[in-house]
């Protein structure tokens, strides 16, 4: 049996919009196509990357804590994600937003659509592994990518490419927002309202580096290596413990409560709002400094190990913690090896651990309801006690 | 209401209107507290007479469909285009001009999360239905709020970020003018710089305790557009201050502190937004100016009636505070998640079209024979129904007997308990509320949540002592727990009580009336079909709470001696 598509399904949709000022089509939606719609193909995804002026990160007002850790994650991407969890309108959008613009630019094969880096063996990726031959490459910027909320799996994860099976009839897969996010960050605002599935979904390849994909029969493997940042606001519900435990680094951010601080976020908020390209050119040279330190701190990383010292002493501070697995641990040493690194020091030291302490660990506290002191209150105590003040 | 006050709202309604008018999305919106009727739809008029003309204004209804509102694939340009063919949703219609949006106190998480995103950059986003896509989307947002009380609120991340809260419930129909004509005019862009009046703005708002710094930016935004309407660029201190008592009085949580009072501690409820007393040494923001005086003061006496009155009003705040209320709602947006398609019959589940597609796609060449009309061949064992889970949370509600001095113990066994089971909800996903009844009637102290950081506020500020008025109590609960059903829910009631009533329903002391009151309750509690555990408290079995037990039809459980350990374990055991 054969339906005809147009015929049939056309009628469901012909029903009337629900509001009244909609302008309406005149008859049923067969001929709505000169209305308002805007037709996607190829273009679209040039139409997203618009360029637009950012808050600079070097003029945000301090936060000291969230800065500190979005520049260890893009220091060292192998952390494993940032999560930061505050009160409304403190500037976390902004922040990260202001990161993007802030990361230096990297090699990237032209037109793969994983932004493969050129140096790799080209073995793991779906394009690269067919374009052996011409693996010209260019300076991209690193990919922020917003994963908006409502999006759907398909978009995610990436699917049949609906319109070349409509119009050529052929069965090719269209890249997601993970392999968009290859290599660079993907931010996910109010993460604790994202479905359960898409956050295990997104955990799962941001542990594992790798997007599977099986569906419509399709079979599609393509590297995912990003660094995954969440915020949210644990007024509006928490997320659960064992999705807590996948970020490396938890911070926590409030509004300012003293008058100086509060008077100069709203001036340099205004001052940006009236003037955006101006407020911008005066914060380029601090980013541009930023921006040094952070390729110098990459530079660095590698060459830097961690005396044995510093690493019995993060045994040991997990341990009066009671945090579970070695996740904990891990962690730590790689959040202090990276800001170490990035602040130019000889060597990671117990002074570096003191400081990434409450943001690498309070997320993995076994949580006691009846403890009134918060989860960093304990990790400071911990700290003091372990490491001395 | 007051003689000739809601004449004076009303003009100031119209100053708000025109405001919105002038730069919409720069203002970012009003939350309008107000029942449907012709004093709300005379605003919205004028609002609209404020407006340039061709201004889009889009009407958002409360059960918005996802797509509709963010845009998604245009189906049927898409079947006769043959190729994909996006849509506009209704928040990019709106660009340029308004979205109000109806019934906004029971707006889910989702539809709040969209707005705000939308107001925050001016974008759209969509990554939907293989679209991806940035549309423009700079709209101002009218909330018609028709909640009644506290806790029915607008969800606060919207209302954080609207510059105007404007509350038309006590202006009569007599008392609106008939709004005078004008065009809508330039925006605030060119006003000039006012250092001065910007930290004047912050320190207001720090006065009346306004903790997000959205309001000082807001006001400030607002003081230039007043500006900017009055044909100045400069910006003046009678705009700053007009745009104190507009934007910041409104937000209040606090009266500001007379200036020698200063150094007295504040409410330990609100630590978030004490000034610090250190700013007095400052030698750059401690000198507060008299012009600073004359705003504090034109915005104390801007705040509205209503607030005014609960600020001044002494003693502890029961109701949950309005922040958390978003959390409550969130009940009936998860009432079912598409879980992916499965083949199946469209008359048994909602047709997935992008699925269906997707099914077909890849046999057109094969199927399509020549000579026949173009367009899709799509076979039954196409097509695709989205696949719900429906997924009923749990939502267990305390109803405790906080009457009495040995209740006090009582009291922190049952907040134990509640944190306890709480913690254990994180993986499960379900919900905790508490009911308290004490003295003359019963308190919803803790609304539907599984937010810890709430509980934890409000068990904080929970009472005990005076009468037991049983009846209300078991009322109160089994409105929480229908509320619970209604919104998709599985509610379970957990009382602990030793059953001896003494204050009647209609709040007067009398053991026998109070008795009779509560088996009435407990019976219309029974016929509503709830689960219930009722846990005896008193230090022997008491017959009046087994007695009570079987009316409500709850199992009864003696409990001497709990801890809030044991007590979590048996209502544990019970549940299950």
């Amino acid at each position: 049996m054969i339906v005809n598509g147009t015929a049939r399904i056309s009628s469901l949709t012909s029903h009337p919009r629900s509001h009244p000022e909609a302008p309406e089509p005149s008859s049923a939606a067969a001929d709505a196509a000169p209305r308002d719609e805007v037709e996607v193909g190829r273009q679209r995804e040039r139409a997203s990357a618009t360029p637009q002026t950012t808050f600079p990160f070097s003029a945000i007002v301090g936060q000291d804590e969230m800065r500190r850790a979005l520049m260890i994650a893009a220091v060292d991407p192998s952390v494993g994600g940032v999560l930061v969890f505050g009160d409304r309108g403190t500037g976390k959008s902004t922040a990260i937003r202001g990161l993007a613009a802030l990361l230096p630019p990297m090699k990237a094969v032209i037109g793969c659509p994983y932004s493969c880096d050129p140096g790799k063996p080209a073995g793991a990726c779906p394009h690269c592994a067919t374009h052996a031959s011409s693996r010209k490459s260019h300076l991209a910027p690193v990919p922020v990518v917003d994963l908006p909320l409502g999006a759907t799996e398909d978009r995610v994860v990436g699917a049949l490419d609906l319109e070349r099976a409509l119009t050529r009839g052929e069965k090719a897969f269209e890249p997601g927002l993970l392999a968009r996010a290859n290599r660079g960050f993907l931010y996910i605002d109010e993460v604790n309202l994202l479905d359960d599935h898409l956050v295990d979904l997104l955990l799962d390849v941001a542990a594992s580096g790798v997007n599977t994909v099986e569906r419509e029969g399709l079979s599609v493997r393509h590297p995912a290596k990003f660094v995954l940042v969440g915020s949210g606001n644990p007024e509006e519900g928490e997320l659960r413990p064992q999705l807590l435990d996948r970020f490396g680094l938890a911070v926590e951010v409030t509004t300012p409560t003293d008058l100086p601080t509060r008077i100069d976020v709203v001036r340099r908020r205004d001052a940006y709002e009236r003037d955006p390209a101006g407020f911008c050119a005066r914060y380029a040279k601090a980013d541009r400094a930023l921006q040094k330190r952070l390729t110098a701190a990459r530079a660095r990383l590698s060459a830097l190990d961690v005396p044995d010292e510093t690493l019995e002493a993060a045994a040991r501070l997990c341990l009066a913690l009671g945090t579970d697995g070695l996740r904990g641990e891990l962690t730590l040493m790689r959040t202090a090896r990276a800001l170490a690194a990035y602040d130019g020091a000889e060597t990671v030291g117990i002074d570096h651990l003191r400081q990434v302490a409450p943001s690498a660990l309070r997320h993995r506290l076994r949580r006691n309801p009846l403890d009134e002191s918060g989860s960093t209150a304990r990790v400071v105590r911990a700290v003091e006690e372990v490491l001395g003040s | 209401m007051r003689d000739g006050g809601g004449a004076a709202i009303w003009t100031s309604a119209l100053r708000i209107a025109r405001l919105v008018a002038a730069d919409p999305h720069g203002c970012g919106g009003v939350v309008l507290r107000a029942g449907a009727g012709p004093v709300r739809d005379r605003w919205l008029d004028a609002l609209r007479g404020f407006l340039a003309e061709g201004t889009p204004v889009r009407r958002m209804p409360v059960g918005i469909a996802e797509d509709r509102l963010v845009g998604g694939l245009d189906l049927a340009a898409t079947l006769s285009a043959g190729r994909p063919v996006a849509q506009a949703g209704l928040l990019a219609e709106a660009d340029g001009g308004l979205v109000v949006a109806a019934m906004a106190e029971r707006m889910g998480q989702g539809p709040a999360a969209h707005l705000a995103a939308a107001l925050d950059t001016g974008l759209l986003r969509v990554e939907r239905d293989g679209l991806a896509e940035v549309r423009p989307a700079r709209f101002g947002l009218i909330l018609l709020d028709e909640g009644i009380g506290e806790d029915e609120a607008v969800p606060a991340t919207l209302a954080d970020r609207l510059a105007f809260h404007l509350d038309l419930t006590d202006v009569a129909l007599k008392e609106t003018a008939p709004s005078p004509s004008a065009g809508a005019e330039g925006t605030g862009d060119d006003a000039g710089s006012g250092d001065d009046h910007l930290a004047a703005l912050c320190r207001t708002a720090s006065a009346l305790g306004v903790a997000s710094l959205r309001g000082p930016l807001l006001a400030l935004r607002v003081a230039r557009l007043i500006a900017a309407l009055d044909g100045r660029s400069d910006l003046r201190e009678s705009d700053a201050v007009e745009a104190a008592g507009l934007v910041l009085a409104p937000r209040a949580t606090r009266l500001p502190a007379p200036q020698e009072a200063e150094d007295t501690p504040d409410d330990p409820r609100e630590p978030d937004v004490a000034p610090d007393p250190a700013t007095g040494a400052d030698p750059e923001e401690g000198t507060a100016s008299s012009g600073d005086e004359r705003m504090v003061e034109a915005a104390r006496a801007a705040i509205p009636a209503g607030l005014l009155a609960r600020l001044t009003a002494e003693g502890p705040r029961l109701r949950a505070p309005r922040a958390g209320k978003a959390g409550a709602k969130a009940a009936s947006a998860r009432s079912g998640r598409p879980m992916g398609a499965r083949p199946g019959d469209p008359r048994r589940g909602r047709l997935d079209l992008i699925a269906t597609l997707r099914a077909a796609a890849p046999w057109q060449r094969i199927r399509h024979r020549p000579g026949s009309a173009s367009g899709l061949a799509i076979r039954l064992d196409d097509v695709r129904i989205t696949h719900f889970r429906q997924r009923t949370e749990t939502t267990t509600i305390f109803a405790v007997d906080a009457s009495g001095s040995s209740a006090l113990e009582r009291l922190a066994e049952a907040k134990g308990a509640v944190e306890l089971l709480l913690a254990e909800a994180y993986t499960r996903r379900d919900k905790v509320a508490l009911v308290a009844f004490r003295g003359r009637g019963a308190d919803l102290i803790l609304a539907p949540t599984r937010s810890l950081v709430r509980a934890k506020r409000g068990l904080a500020s929970l009472p005990g002592g005076g009468g037991t008025p049983l009846a209300a109590g078991i009322d109160a609960a089994g409105e929480v727990a229908l509320g619970v059903r209604r919104g998709g829910g599985t509610p379970v009631v957990v009382m602990l009580t030793d059953g001896r009533a003494n204050v009647a329903r209609s709040g007067i002391a009398g053991r026998e009336r109070a008795g009779e009151d509560s088996l009435t309750a407990a019976r219309l509690f029974r016929a509503a079909g709830l689960r219930a555990i009722l846990i005896d408290t008193a230090p022997r079995p008491q017959d009046s709470a087994r007695r009570l037990a079987a009316a409500m039809g709850a199992r009864y459980l003696p409990l001497p001696h709990a801890d809030a350990g044991a007590m979590s374990a048996a209502i544990r055991s019970a549940t299950e």
